[in-house]
C-alpha cells in the first residue's frame, strides 16, 4: 500500500507528460509531413524553405 | 509580341498542365502576415529529398516568395510570397521549370489552420490519456483488490475522468445540446446521455463504496467516438471555392471606344449591349461580345476546355472570361455582363447541386435507425426492472449498462474509417478525394459520361496526315511552320523533321497564317481564306482541324490535324463497359471531331456541339430517369455538369473550376483512374456495409446480457474495444488488391522528359 502512494502518482505524472507532449507535437505541427522529415534528414546542406546554388 | 505570349502555349501545353490564371492564384491565396500571402500547390511528383531541394531551390530564387516548404506526405508545397515583389504566376512556372508538375490547390480554411480539427485531436488526446489510466486501475480492481484499495482507485479514477469527460465530451455535448434545444434528436443525444449517466452513477457508487463503477468505459467510449469523428471530419466535403473563383476571372470593367476615337475606362455593370469596346491583347474578354476589327489569336480554355489558342477575325462571337493573347481586337458587347458567360456559369453552377444532395451519408441513415432503438431498450430496461424487481437502483445500473454497451463506438467508426483507408489508397494511386461521401455515391453509379477535350484526349494537337495536295508540299509547310510558335505549327514542323526552314522574308500574320516569298513566289500557310479558299470551310476545332498551303493565293495542300487520344482511354471505357456501366460521350466541340474520337474509343452514345446548359440538361434527364451518372470533365464549360452529376471527377490538368467542383481529381494523368476510383468506391461501400453489420451484430449478442443485468464494466469494455479494432482491422483490408500505377519512386518526373524532347 505504500508503494502505491508512490507509484501512483508518479504512473499519472508520466501519463500527463505523455498527454503535454503529444498536444504540444500536435500544436507545432510534428506530425504534418512525416515522410518529408524522414527523408530530409538524408540532406546535409539544405536549411529549411532556404537553398543556395548547388 | 504575339510571339512571345504564344511561346508559352506550347512549353505548359505540351506537358499535362494548363496556364493557370493570376486572378484565380491570387483569390486561392490567404493572407500569411504584412504585405505576405500563402497558397499551396500540389506535386504529385515530389517523392524524395533531391524533389524536396529541387522545388524549394527553384522556388527560393524567385524574390517574391519569402519561404517554400514541401510537404511530402501530403506531394504539395506551400509558398509565402509577397505579391508586390513579384508576379504569381512565376511560382507555378518555376515548379515546372524544375521538372514536376502543379496545380494550385484549394485552401481548407480561411487562415489554413483547421481549428475544428485542432479541438477534436486535442479532445482525443486527452479521452485516451484518461481511459489508459484508468484502465490500468480497472484491471486491479477487476482482478481482486480488496474494499479499501477498490474504494481508493475508484476515487483516483473519478479524479481523472471527471475533468477528462468535461473536457473531450464537449463537442457531443453541444452538438446534442443544439439538436435537443430545437426539438431534434441526434446520434450524440444518446452518447450525451449515456456518459453522463454514467458518470453520474460511478460517482455515485464511488461516493457510496459500491462495486461497479463505468469510469473507464466512458472515457474509453470517449476515446473511440472522438476517433471515429476526427477520421469523419477530415473525410468531409471542404468547402468549395469554385463560385467565388469564377466571380474573379471576371474584368472589374472594359474600355469604351467612343464615336470620335477616344478611348475611356467604364465598369462593367455600365457595359450594355451595342457598345463598342476596344481589347488589348493580353485583356480578359469582359462580357460576350462580337469583333467588329482585327484579328488575333484567342486563349479559350476557360470556356470550352480547348488549351489551343483559337484564331478570330470579325465576325466572331467571344465568350466572357476568354483571354486576348494578340492583336487588339474593337468588339461589339452583345450581352450585359450580368447575362454573359460567366455570370451564366455562376448562376448555373449555384442552381445545379440537386442530384447530389438527393445522396444521404450511409452513417446518417444507419443513426436514424439506431439512437431510438437504443432510447427505447435503455428505457424499457429500467422500468422493466424497476416496476417487476422493484429496485430502482438495480434498474438505474442496468439501463447505463445498455445504454453504454449499445453505445455507437464501432458504428461511429464504421464509415470514416473505411473511407479514410480509401482516401489513403487512392491517394497513393495519384488519385485525390476531396469528400468522403463522393466514394458513397461513386459506388452506386450506373453511367459514366466523359468530356472529350482535355479527358478523353489530352487537349493539344498532333499532326493527323494530308487531305489534299502532293508529297512535296508536306516539306514546304513544315519549312514555313518553323517560324511560328503556334502549336498547329509546332505540330505540322514535328510531322517533317527533316525539312529545312524556308530562307527569306517571312511573315507572321496574327490569327491567320504565315507568309513567305521564296524566288517570287508567295507561299502561305494558315486558314483557308488567308490562303485563298473562297469559303472559310469548317473550322472545329481538336480533331478536324485543318490547316492550308497556299501557292500565289490558290489552295495547293490541306493538312489535318487531330487531338491526341488519351493512351489509356480506349481501354479505360472497354473495362467501364465490360463492367455493365453505360458510357458516353458529351461534348461542346464539332461533330466530326466527336465522332472520330466516339469511333476510336467504341462510344456508342455521344452528343456534340453541347452548351453548358445542354450538358446539365443531359444530365437531369439521366437522373429523371433513375440513372446514377459520374461525369469525368475539365473545363469551365463542364462545371456545371461536374457538378450536377451524382458523382464527378476531373484530371489533374482541368481548370481550377472544373478541379474545385469535382469530387475526385486524378493527378496521375491516366483516366485507368476512372475504372480504379469505381472499383475502390465498390469495395470500400462493401466494407461498409460489413462494418456496420459487424458493429450492430455485436450490439445485438450483447444487448440481451444487458437487459439481462449481467453487464459488468468488464464485459462492457472488451466487447467495446474489440469490436472497434474488429471494424478497424476489416477495413484495412480495402489495401489489398492491384494498384494502378507503379509506386511514385519509381517514376522519373514526367515534365521534365517531355521538355528534353521539345
Amino acid at each position: 500500500m505504500n508503494g502505491l502512494v508512490i507509484l501512483i502518482p508518479a504512473a499519472i505524472c508520466l501519463g500527463l507528460l505523455a498527454l503535454v507532449t503529444f498536444l504540444w507535437a500536435v500544436r507545432t505541427g510534428q506530425y504534418e509531413d512525416l515522410k518529408g522529415a524522414a527523408e530530409r534528414i538524408l540532406d546535409d546542406d539544405s536549411a529549411p524553405g532556404r537553398r543556395d546554388e548547388p | 509580341m504575339s510571339a512571345t505570349l504564344l511561346d508559352e502555349a506550347p512549353a505548359t501545353g505540351s506537358a499535362d498542365v494548363r496556364p493557370d490564371d493570376a486572378e484565380v492564384l491570387l483569390a486561392m491565396s490567404r493572407p500569411a502576415g504584412a504585405d505576405a500571402r500563402q497558397i499551396e500547390f500540389a506535386v504529385p511528383d515530389a517523392y524524395c529529398v533531391t524533389c524536396i531541394n529541387a522545388i524549394e531551390g527553384a522556388l527560393a530564387r524567385l524574390p517574391q516568395v519569402t519561404s517554400a516548404r514541401v510537404n511530402l506526405s501530403q506531394r504539395w508545397v506551400r509558398v509565402v510570397f509577397a505579391p508586390e515583389r513579384g508576379a504569381v504566376l512565376d511560382i507555378p512556372a518555376a515548379i515546372r521549370r524544375s521538372g514536376y508538375r502543379t496545380h494550385a490547390l484549394d485552401p481548407v480554411t480561411d487562415n489554413g489552420q483547421d481549428q475544428v480539427l485542432q479541438d477534436l485531436i486535442r479532445a482525443m488526446a486527452v479521452a485516451g490519456f484518461a481511459a489508459g489510466n484508468i484502465m490500468l486501475f480497472s484491471v486491479s480492481i477487476w482482478s481482486g483488490a480488496d474494499a479499501a484499495t477498490r474504494d481508493m482507485f475508484h476515487w483516483i479514477s473519478a479524479l481523472i475522468a471527471l475533468p477528462a469527460i468535461a473536457y473531450a465530451g464537449r463537442p457531443f455535448f453541444r452538438s446534442a445540446y443544439a439538436a435537443l434545444r430545437v426539438g431534434r434528436t441526434n446520434m450524440d443525444v444518446p452518447i450525451s446521455i449515456g456518459v453522463t449517466l454514467a458518470t453520474a452513477l460511478s460517482l455515485y457508487e464511488t461516493l457510496t463504496s459500491g462495486a461497479h463503477a463505468y469510469f473507464d468505459a466512458s472515457t474509453m467510449l470517449l476515446f473511440f467516438l472522438l476517433a471515429g469523428r476526427t477520421l469523419d471530419h477530415l473525410m468531409r466535403e471542404k468547402a468549395r471555392g469554385a463560385i467565388a473563383n469564377l466571380a474573379r476571372l471576371s474584368p472589374r470593367g472594359a474600355t469604351l471606344w467612343g464615336e470620335g476615337g477616344e478611348t475611356s475606362y467604364i465598369a462593367l455593370d455600365q457595359v450594355a449591349p451595342g457598345m463598342t469596346l476596344l481589347l488589348r491583347a493580353g485583356e480578359r474578354v469582359p462580357v460576350d461580345c462580337c469583333v467588329l476589327e482585327g484579328t488575333g489569336d484567342v486563349d479559350l480554355s476557360i470556356v470550352t476546355g480547348e488549351s489551343m489558342a483559337v484564331a478570330v477575325a470579325p465576325g466572331a462571337n467571344l465568350a466572357a472570361g476568354a483571354v486576348n493573347l494578340s492583336g487588339t481586337l474593337k468588339v461589339e458587347a452583345t450581352r450585359a455582363a450580368s447575362e454573359s458567360f460567366l455570370s451564366q456559369m455562376a448562376v448555373l453552377m449555384e442552381s445545379a447541386e440537386s442530384s447530389r444532395t438527393a445522396h444521404r451519408r450511409i452513417a446518417d441513415r444507419a443513426a436514424s435507425i439506431y439512437a431510438p432503438a437504443v432510447h427505447a431498450s435503455a428505457l424499457l430496461t429500467f422500468l422493466g426492472w424497476g416496476l417487476l424487481g422493484g429496485n430502482w437502483h438495480e434498474a438505474l445500473m442496468n439501463a447505463v449498462a445498455v445504454l453504454i454497451i449499445t453505445c455507437p463506438c464501432a458504428l461511429a467508426l464504421a464509415v470514416p474509417i473505411v473511407h479514410a483507408v480509401a482516401a489513403g489508397r487512392l491517394f497513393s494511386n495519384g488519385i485525390m478525394m476531396r469528400d468522403g461521401t463522393g466514394l458513397e455515391r461513386a459506388a452506386r453509379v450506373t453511367d459514366v459520361a466523359f468530356d472529350k477535350t482535355g479527358t478523353l484526349t489530352l487537349g493539344h494537337v498532333r499532326y493527323a496526315g494530308q487531305v489534299a495536295g502532293d508529297a512535296a508540299a508536306l516539306a514546304m509547310a513544315a519549312g514555313l511552320a518553323r517560324h511560328s510558335h503556334h502549336a498547329l505549327a509546332i505540330a505540322l514542323s514535328r510531322a517533317a523533321p527533316d525539312a529545312p526552314a524556308i530562307a527569306g522574308e517571312v511573315r507572321e500574320m496574327a490569327g491567320q497564317g504565315i507568309e513567305a516569298v521564296v524566288d517570287g513566289v508567295a507561299w502561305r500557310l494558315g486558314n483557308a481564306r488567308f490562303c485563298g479558299a473562297s469559303e472559310s470551310g469548317d473550322r472545329a476545332g481538336g480533331a478536324g482541324t485543318e490547316v492550308c498551303l497556299g501557292r500565289d493565293g490558290r489552295v495547293v495542300a490541306v493538312f489535318a490535324f487531330e487531338d491526341t487520344i488519351r493512351p489509356d482511354a480506349a481501354s479505360s471505357v472497354a473495362e467501364l463497359a465490360g463492367r455493365g456501366l453505360a458510357v458516353e460521350m458529351l461534348s461542346g466541340d464539332g461533330p466530326r471531331a466527336v465522332d472520330a474520337v466516339a469511333g476510336a474509343l467504341g462510344i456508342g452514345r455521344h452528343a456534340a456541339r453541347l452548351s453548358p446548359e445542354d450538358k446539365l440538361a443531359a444530365l437531369r434527364e439521366s437522373a429523371e430517369q433513375g440513372r446514377r451518372v459520374m461525369m469525368v470533365g475539365d473545363g469551365i464549360n463542364d462545371a456545371p455538369a461536374l457538378r450536377a452529376a451524382y458523382v464527378s471527377m476531373a484530371p489533374s490538368s482541368a481548370s481550377d473550376i472544373g478541379r474545385s467542383a469535382a469530387d475526385f481529381v486524378f493527378l496521375n494523368g491516366r483516366l485507368a483512374s476512372v475504372p480504379f476510383v469505381l472499383a475502390v468506391a465498390r469495395r470500400a461501400d462493401r466494407l461498409v456495409r460489413e462494418n456496420l453489420a459487424l458493429a450492430i451484430g455485436y450490439n445485438a449478442l450483447a444487448l440481451p446480457l444487458a437487459i439481462a443485468g449481467h453487464v459488468t464494466p468488464l464485459i462492457a469494455a472488451v466487447a467495446m474495444s474489440s469490436s472497434s479494432v474488429l471494424v478497424v482491422a476489416n477495413a484495412l483490408r480495402l489495401h489489398f488488391g492491384a494498384n494502378l500505377v507503379a509506386p511514385v519512386a519509381a517514376r522519373p518526373a514526367p515534365v521534365r522528359a517531355e521538355e528534353l524532347l521539345s
